[in-house]
């Protein structure tokens, strides 16, 4: 197996993170683009320990899974805040900061 | 190593398809299945580098809990759960040039420094005492500091989410 094709296949998954990210209205598909993202940061974490023979990769790939765990909770909470306040939950709406 | 080569490449294919689908697809809850897809995927790739602990954490906390998390916070925000046609921003298609962009400078950059460097072969799985080890050991402060984190998160869901 090459290093490559993990960390391609984890720049790929990435990309696909981003345009959700970008191109979706709806909250909580956002965080989904999210988790996306975050996975594919762990597929490299992964692929790196094992080049280099080391344990840190894991560890750091578990506190990935802990961190994302806690912002998908705050998040979806922030998210039924918004959707108890306004009755949507479409990002483009939420524009009471706009300059 | 031709039988892992074969493992790799049907899973990720299995996991780009079903990351397009969460990115594309006009139904929520369908969303949230594939992105069940691809976190299953990864697990699988996650074995294949020899990465067991994580792998089984991985199905624990995305696949038990995240997932559910999701689908309860589509259930709470949405008075129905068929199809919706504003799912996308009017300005969707700019995702797609910044995405490929971000993409050939990626695989750019990748096939420049790696190349076709090869994975070792010999390496045994990284036992789950190794991994302990390390945590308890000299990543014993972030370790503590994401304990406070989850506590923050978890005070923090609650308060957002209480009715008065």
């Amino acid at each position: 197996m090459l290093v490559n094709q993990f960390l391609i296949l984890a720049a790929v998954l990435f990309c696909i993170g981003v345009y959700g990210v970008i191109a979706r209205r709806n909250a909580v598909m956002v965080l989904m683009s999210i988790e996306l993202i975050l996975n594919s940061v762990n597929i490299n974490f992964l692929a790196f320990a094992l080049r280099n023979g080391s344990v840190d990769g894991h560890v750091f790939a578990l506190y990935i899974i802990a961190v994302a765990a806690a912002e998908v909770g705050v998040g979806l909470a922030l998210v039924l805040l918004v959707y108890r306040n306004r009755k949507s939950i479409a990002l483009d709406e939420l524009s009471e900061m706009k300059g | 190593m031709v039988a892992q080569n074969i493992a790799f490449g049907i899973i990720a294919v299995i996991m780009v398809v079903g990351a397009l689908r969460v990115v594309t697809v006009n139904n929520v809850v369908h969303a949230a299945l594939w992105l069940v897809l691809v976190l299953a995927g990864a697990a699988a790739q996650y074995i294949l580098l020899a990465a067991e602990f994580v792998a089984v954490t991985q199905v624990l906390v995305y696949i038990g809990a995240v997932m559910v998390l999701f689908l309860f916070g589509t259930m709470l925000t949405r008075a129905q759960l068929g199809k919706e046609k504003q799912l996308n921003n009017p300005t969707w298609y700019f995702g797609i040039p910044a995405s490929l962009l971000l993409l050939g400078v990626m695989i750019l950059a990748l096939t420049s420094s790696f190349g076709d460097e090869k994975l070792p072969t010999d390496s045994e799985l990284v036992s789950t005492q190794a991994i302990s080890d390390q945590i308890f050991g000299p990543y014993l402060l972030p370790f503590w500091a994401l304990s406070f984190v989850l506590l923050a998160a978890i005070i923090g869901a609650i308060v957002l989410a209480r009715k008065d």
